[in-house]
């Protein structure tokens, strides 16, 4: 979707400040808050992309006001409501009225490590590979109204595949609910002056990971 | 939120009505999903414990110093970093997506993820909350040498700047250049060189005289 979320290349928000000896978390309740959202995701409960649409759903000024894990705890209830995990009364009182549904595993200690890694995300490919590294790529000109990894500022836009990272599950599938739909993965490298006009800095390339069903031989 | 008893100690403390809300709403919802047995609190503390202990930029800054003092390493890890940095052995697994990428003086990289947080956990721990503001992800793709500017960083002006944008779930670290007069080196001493800032690319690692 356009939101808020897909800021590269706005101007505005001011300088990058770096914060001296910072501490993993700034309070606790942002240790729980990605705790949960690690141990839920290892659950099966949902994916990443289904947090990641659940955050770039909400409005724009709260997706800009309130702190990164507020985000994710803002998400996560979402996902949580809407799946049917919890009911709105639950989640108000703080406490479960029914069973709970099954999910098809639960993180306790003995799986902390396997909680710990990342997923795959390799599926099977559906078809060849269609790029090789060097070809030139136009990336299309899509505006889906749903979660999707093409940024604006790459949109309809020339560069050159440099890489192939094999075929993963689609995550504009996946957070639409219809499946892994396993896609080709690429890096695809933009000229400077492509993406920001002939007054870009020439000594600038910027890459995106591009998903095959993004480009069209150019 | 009376009669909210929670048998989980937080510790903690008040930073006002809106983060109270907040501390209050995350209980409420740890509460839920516990009592609805999706999720065990103990299992919880032990993925704090080891984000705030264990997963951290020192396990990037040893897998860095083993690739300046080890080139067979060093050319393993640019073919195939989640391979190279299994081979370790000792740190906590890695995905199955991680990149290195090498700055050399004609190149220096830098990585972001513009659409939201994507950051290689395994070996920097926990992104900072600079990586993840909106400054950071907007100016990264279009002004990457102003960014460096706001970090004390002065590239050359020929030095091509690559900035690679973590759009799907390929994780990239940086592999910065091996700061001059370190020959000899053990990869113990090398390691206190290396910043999490210099993996991320909007650093550089430690010149010798900063570590004594």
């Amino acid at each position: 979707m356009d939101g808020v979320h897909d800021m590269g290349g706005m101007d505005g928000f001011g300088k990058v400040e770096v914060e001296p000896n910072e501490p993993v978390f700034h309070a606790p309740w942002e240790g729980r808050v990605l705790a949960m959202q690690r141990a839920m995701g290892y659950a099966g409960a949902w994916h990443i992309d289904h947090s990641r649409f659940a955050q770039e759903r909400l409005p724009p000024a709260t997706y800009l006001s309130v702190s990164y894990y507020q985000r994710w705890a803002l998400a996560m209830e979402s996902n949580v409501l809407e799946r049917g995990y919890a009911s709105p009364d639950e989640l108000k009182a703080g406490h479960a009225q029914t069973a709970g549904k099954n999910l098809p595993r639960k993180m306790s200690l003995a799986t902390i490590g396997a909680g710990l890694c990342r997923n795959s995300f390799y599926r099977t490919p559906q078809g060849p590979q269609k790029f090789q590294p060097g070809d030139r790529v136009r990336t299309r000109n899509i505006h889906p109204a749903s979660h999707t990894r093409l940024p604006r500022y790459a949109r309809d836009k020339i560069g050159v595949v440099e890489r192939c990272h094999g075929c993963h599950m689609f995550p504009d599938s996946v957070a639409a609910n219809l499946g892994d739909d396993p896609q080709w993965l690429y890096t695809v490298v933009f000229e400077s002056r492509e993406l920001w006009g002939p007054e870009a800095d020439p000594t600038l390339k910027i890459s995106i990971d591009a998903f095959e069903p993004y480009l069209d031989p150019a | 939120m009376a009669g909210h008893d929670h048998d989980h100690d937080h510790h903690d403390h008040d930073h006002g009505s809106e983060l109270s809300e907040t501390q209050l709403r995350v209980r409420a919802l740890e509460t839920v999903l516990t009592e609805k047995g999706y999720i065990d609190p103990a299992a919880l503390d032990a993925i704090v414990e080891a984000y705030e202990t264990r997963i951290g930029p020192r396990n990037g800054a040893v897998v860095v110093a083993r690739a300046w003092n080890d080139p067979a390493f060093k050319k393993a890890l640019l073919d195939d970093a989640t391979k190279a940095v299994a081979s370790m052995g000792h740190m906590s697994r890695v995905g199955d997506h991680l990149v290195a990428v090498e700055n050399t003086p004609q190149r220096h990289n830098m990585i972001v993820c513009t659409l939201c947080s994507c950051y290689p956990w395994e070996v920097l721990g926990l992104p900072p909350v600079w990586y993840k503001s909106a400054p950071y992800r907007s100016r990264a793709v279009k002004d990457p040498r102003g960014v460096l500017a706001d970090c004390g960083i002065s590239l050359p002006k020929d030095t091509e700047v690559r900035v690679w944008d973590s759009t799907a779930e390929t994780r990239f670290i940086v592999l910065p250049m091996r700061p001059a007069g370190t020959e000899g080196w053990s990869e113990e001493r090398l390691a206190d060189l290396v910043t999490r800032d210099s993996m991320i690319g909007t650093g550089l690692p430690k010149s010798p005289a900063e570590v004594k």
